[in-house]
């Protein structure tokens, strides 16, 4: 596969997924911007008329719009703080041998199983409902006043379960790298009198470098979209204190019928997403390269 | 200082008993080399040395102290591993300055030791690279360097050169003689390679299954060895061993004999063999012959200049002051 005329039928025999692809992705990333620029409410039917910039102007200027950000960023922001230093700990327990080895580490992995939907109701119903779940009947019956988490801590209580199931992911990535590491290493740093907390500086926490990086990457790009876990438990509320910007989309176009709108918004997700990412790149991609 | 004492030390694994009690002494600034075939537990041995195992009893003395139960860090030795166990993410530098910061040592101090380190080690030009961009003989000097500047009590390598090609590992061997020769340090040096052994050892301990087959300077072992595998082990290439009614005319259960204590003819002798494979390396001659009764191949080395090849016929002479008697049970006759 170096010959110029190898190089140039391999290009030819991959272009039609290729095309296909790039089809696919730019029908429907088209189809939004368009609509976006149209007033097109599914309420009242008749001209879709061009109206320009305004969808966006009122999208920007809804009051909700500035809560979402924000909501987004906490949202990411906090599952990605907990997964990373939950599975840097994780890992590290982990990796020892240990009697059912095996065992554990497929019930650590088995959340990343669990569909959002059921994972969020389980969670709401069963453990964090103030009367029937769990933690209510814990509270109570040690004479406590159960916790209304959804009531009370929204926001975190979100973050908790999308925590919860995004845990395993990042455990099990770093904990393969972390097994990746030459035990040799280590014990030179051991011999080189370096105390454990000082082996996992400068030892460890460097060779996990990577894998940390490719957790970060790919639980943002999926953390920016989190919706099944907001509809099923606190649809957004109470007001807009668990609203992000997916689900401020999904408010205006399906649930005010708002197409135009919602296909604004839709646009400015994913600048935002893009503007992430390419932080994101800048920032910790350089790990990537080495 | 570093004079490191076992007594009685033994390391099992569960139930399998890796090194069975094992007393050995190594003198202050004595080249000892731990060399055994692989598997013998010879880098259990210095790893145990070393802290990174724990004994399953018995004591390791450093300098009279009782160190068996000190951590790797308090027992004053540094390591060169097989792999080199570089930190890949550090230049060379920190590599080297690694065991220093750990000990808390002073900016000043460090860069003294990381320059007087590199100077003696030709990697002067080298300490801003990464690992990854050195070739295995520096990656090795690097690891040489981070045990230098601890400034042990003694160093332990752990078959430093066996990643090495065989070129880069003579030059090497020579690098670490020298050093040992300057350092006057005590080094524990473990190796299967034989030449290895014999070039650099002031002390060599043959080790088999865990046990001490001998302990001695390299020529002793050569000419005075204990038992069969030593005989067998010291040596390149192997001494041959005739059983049998030859041995007999000894007074032993076998004779050893090395290749290269023994005469070959064209015309006569008192052994007549046939050539199978004649290895013709310029300066000498390896003969593998067939036909002397009791040992089958024989090993044997020439001159440079002979001139035989396969099927011929050789006439054998082993010199008689050469021999080696061994018993039933392997041991040295004396």
């Amino acid at each position: 596969m170096a010959t110029k005329a190898s190089k140039a039928a391999a290009r030819l025999m991959i272009s039609p997924a290729v095309l296909l692809l790039l089809g696919w992705m730019i029908a429907p990333l088209a189809l939004t911007l368009y609509f976006s620029f149209l007033r097109y409410n599914l309420i009242m039917p008749g001209d879709n008329l061009f109206v320009g910039w305004e969808n966006y102007y009122w999208f920007l200027t809804d009051p909700s719009f500035k809560a979402a950000m924000i909501n987004t960023l906490v949202l990411v922001g906090g599952v990605l703080c907990v997964t990373v230093l939950g599975g840097i700990g994780f890992a590290l327990l982990l990796e020892k041998p240990m009697f059912g080895q095996g065992i554990i580490r497929i019930m650590v992995i088995a959340p990343f199983f669990v569909m959002p939907t059921v994972s969020a109701l389980i969670w709401k119903n069963m453990f964090m409902n103030p009367v029937n779940g769990i933690f209510g009947q814990i509270a109570s019956g040690l004479g406590f006043a159960p916790i209304d988490f959804f009531g009370q801590f929204p926001l975190l209580s979100i973050i908790f379960i999308v925590s919860w199931q995004w845990l395993p992911f990042a455990t099990l990535i770093l904990l393969t790298a972390l097994q990746s590491l030459d035990q040799e290493q280590l014990e030179a740093a051991e011999m080189d009198g370096a105390s454990w907390l000082n082996r996992f500086r400068f030892i460890m926490l460097p060779h996990l470098a990577r894998a940390i990086t490719v957790v970060i990457l790919i639980q943002t790009i999926f953390l920016l979209s989190t919706f099944a876990e907001i509809l099923v438990t606190t649809n957004g509320g109470p007001g807009t204190a668990t609203t992000n910007l997916t689900y401020l989309v999904y408010v205006s176009s399906l649930l005010q019928f708002d197409v135009g709108m919602g296909s604004a918004g839709g646009v400015i997700a994913i600048i935002l997403a893009n503007i992430v990412a390419i932080f994101l790149m800048r920032m910790i991609g350089k790990n990537l390269d080495a | 200082m570093g004079r490191i004492q076992l007594k009685q030390v033994k390391k099992s694994f569960g139930e399998c008993t890796v090194i069975p009690p094992l007393d050995l002494a190594i003198e202050d600034g004595e080249f000892t080399v731990f060399v055994g075939p692989s598997g013998c537990g010879k880098s259990t041995l210095l790893r145990l040395i070393a802290g990174l195992e724990d004994t399953t009893s018995g004591m390791i003395e450093i300098d009279g102290t009782n160190a068996t139960l000190l951590p790797p860090a308090k027992r004053g030795l540094a390591m060169v591993f097989q792999s080199y166990a570089l930190y890949p993410h550090m230049s060379v530098r920190k590599n080297i300055a690694f065991p220093m910061k750990m000990a808390g040592v002073n900016e000043a101090e460090q860069t003294k030791r990381i320059y007087a380190a590199a100077k003696a080690l030709n990697l002067t030009d080298y300490l801003d690279r990464k690992p990854g961009q050195l070739s295995g003989g520096q990656r090795q000097r690097v690891a040489i360097g981070r045990a230098i500047v601890r400034e042990p009590t003694a160093f332990l390598f752990d078959e430093p050169l066996s990643n090495l090609d065989a070129a880069l590992r003579v030059g090497m061997r020579l690098e670490i003689s020298e050093l040992h020769k300057r350092l006057k340090t005590t080094m524990i040096y473990v190796t299967h390679d034989q030449v290895e052994a014999m070039t650099m050892a002031d002390k060599i301990v043959v080790l088999q299954a865990g046990g001490i087959e001998q302990v001695g300077s390299p020529l002793e072992l050569y000419k005075t060895p204990r038992n069969r595998f030593v005989a067998g082990f010291i040596g390149s290439p192997k001494m041959n061993f005739i059983e049998g009614a030859e041995a007999a005319q000894h007074n032993a259960f076998a004779i050893g004999i090395r290749p290269e204590h023994i005469d070959v003819s064209i015309t006569h002798g008192q052994w007549q063999a046939t050539v199978g494979v004649a290895e013709h390396l310029g300066s000498d001659t390896f003969l593998h012959v067939h036909g002397v009764p009791g040992c089958d191949p024989m090993t044997v080395r020439g001159g440079g200049d002979i001139a035989v090849n396969h099927g011929d016929t050789v006439w054998l002479t082993p010199d008689p002051q050469h021999i080696h008697k061994f018993d039933a049970e392997g041991l040295r006759i004396k």
